[in-house]
């Protein structure tokens, strides 16, 4: 996505109508803010719209104001300089850009930032412990399950997740749950393994 | 991508008033048709995002006679319902054979229906000709590349596909609709809700500007009925079906006393296979039915050069699915 520039305005400041905190107090009468929220929708003012988020990030309350279009992925990456989450496709495709929102896997990449209001999002950097590795990433190191290494935080928190989901069962499952999770080196093999290994089966 | 207004909904109707009336409001849940045809195809660009997410329209609820789910549903929880599990094994087959965990952690019952085709000229926005896009400047998939395109319900004007893998067992169901707009709360059975490309391949179903699914009507179907679905495709998983069958009979002495089929990867709409039901019902369940009701199935196709190996993939991935639906426990 190309750079957007920052708002010179916040919502609030410009008392724009239309806001969710008006949407949510039931203020918001539906068909008379409509031109003004246009207007400013084509910038033709200089403010583009922004939201104000407030979320656990790894544990810890972040509280952001946005542009409305930047996404989750973005965020994290340029907002909080967490890193770790890769953008890959940014498209949906490949699963490089995976986190957990209120303990559940989705891709950061299609989630806008402000629909994280209130969530529980952990991201790569949140998964160990202090100076402990969480098992999944020790059983990535053991077993090699990675080349370059530019998928494997978002393959570590998909298999964080799978296993959570109790969908580590077999090695045939770990591959089909694993499937939105492309490695371009192709480290498909050792990842099973270290799945397998940490769901405590030592054979397919 | 243009700016746009982002409002967090919290009440159904109010949603409804705030969308209806504004051409350039649109609706936000899952977001991965949304996001992804906003900010990264540049495709459709909404000035005001209306996040249904928020809504309390979560839920799945089953009585004897239906199995009732909430738009906000998302595909992962739709599979996990035991409900579903046990009634309807190709509606949970079918959601598990779609896209991936993360995606379907995501994606809601209600966008499900309503994603859009990943037809890719009309995900190109440099493509000038797409009817579906700009209505009047043709269809470049008739004279470009065509593989992922529909071979049934298309026209010269545009053989986009409907990619959906839930629709196919929902069609089949004959699974209810309920729309809330403006005025009121208005039932529309699946089957009527898609509107082939014809003349008009931008209007892709029944909805008026701001009405909103709030809830799937999914009716159950007698105990001994037995459901398979199969999909076809090019790796074995995160991938949309090249084919795609979803088949529920029921058996009584080798011989079909009722049949619901519907067809994936084929159809400008989730194709219901009202011809080879008619086929199968009261005909013996031997390998002769079933490449009858596979011929009636894909009928009068409407193929390109590069859509063509559809028909008979259509047929063998029918064939196959009426062998096992009808073989054993499904």
């Amino acid at each position: 996505m190309a750079e957007i520039p920052a708002a010179k305005t916040s919502l609030a400041e410009c008392e724009m109508p239309g806001t969710f905190e008006a949407m949510e107090s039931g203020a918001i009468p539906a068909g008379s803010t409509t031109e003004s929220m246009r207007d400013t929708g084509h910038d033709h003012h200089g403010t583009i719209p922004e939201v104000t988020v407030t979320m656990r990030i790894n544990g810890r309350p972040e509280r952001l104001q946005v542009d409305t279009r930047v996404t989750l992925l973005d965020a994290l990456r340029d907002r909080l300089a967490l890193t770790g989450t890769k953008k890959g496709c940014d498209q949906g495709a490949c699963g490089a850009c995976t986190v957990l929102v209120d303990g559940k896997r989705v891709l950061s990449c299609l989630t806008l930032a402000a629909q994280c209001e209130g969530r529980e999002v952990a991201t790569i950097e949140g998964l160990a412990g202090h100076g402990t590795r969480h098992p999944v990433q020790e059983a990535f190191i053991r077993h090699d399950a990675f080349q370059c290494g530019y998928c494997t935080p978002g393959q570590i928190m998909s298999a964080v997740a799978l296993l959570a989901e109790g969908r580590a069962g077999s090695d045939e499952d770990i591959r089909v749950f694993m499937s939105g999770n492309v490695c371009r080196c192709g480290a498909y093999r050792n990842i099973v393994a270290a799945i397998r290994e940490v769901a405590g089966r030592t054979e397919a | 991508m243009l700016p746009f207004e982002y409002i967090r909904a919290t009440d159904p109707a109010q949603a409804v008033a705030t969308v209806a009336v504004d051409p350039a409001a649109d609706y936000l849940a899952g977001g991965t048709t949304q996001v992804d045809l906003m900010l990264k195809d540049g495709i459709i660009s909404p000035q005001r995002l209306v996040d249904i997410t928020r809504l309390p329209l979560k839920w799945i609820t089953a009585d004897t006679t239906a199995i009732r789910v909430g738009t906000t549903t998302t595909m992962e929880e739709l599979a996990a319902d035991p409900t579903v599990s046990e009634r309807l094994p190709f509606v949970r087959d079918a959601l598990l054979d779609s896209a991936s965990p993360q995606l379907r952690n995501m994606a809601t019952i209600g966008g499900n229906l309503l994603q859009r085709t990943r037809c890719g000229y009309f995900r190109d926005p440099t493509v000038e000709a797409c009817n579906k896009r700009r209505p009047g400047t043709g269809c470049a998939a008739m004279t470009g590349h065509a593989r992922m395109h529909a071979i049934l319900g298309g026209s010269q004007n545009c053989i986009a596909l409907h990619g959906s893998d839930l629709a196919v067992p929902l069609v089949a169901l004959d699974t209810i609709v309920h729309i809330l707009g403006p005025g009121g709360v208005r039932r529309v059975p699946l089957t009527e809700f898609y509107l082939e490309p014809g003349d008009t391949p931008h209007i892709e179903n029944v909805l008026a500007h701001g009405e909103l699914i709030t809830e799937i009507e999914i009716p159950l179907l007698p105990e001994d009925t037995r459901s398979v679905y199969l999909k076809v495709r090019e790796r074995a998983a995160a991938a949309f079906a090249l084919t795609s069958a979803g088949v529920a009979v029921v058996l009584e002495a080798g011989v079909i006393r009722a049949a619901r089929m519907g067809l994936g990867g084929v159809g400008t709409v989730p194709w219901r296979a009202w011809d080879a039901e008619d086929v199968l019902r009261d005909a013996p369940a031997t390998g002769e039915t079933f490449r009858a009701a596979a011929e009636a199935a894909v009928r009068d196709p409407f193929t390109m050069p590069g859509t063509a190996f559809k028909v008979e993939l259509a047929k063998r991935t029918l064939v196959p699915a009426l062998h096992t639906v009808t073989g054993g426990t499904p």
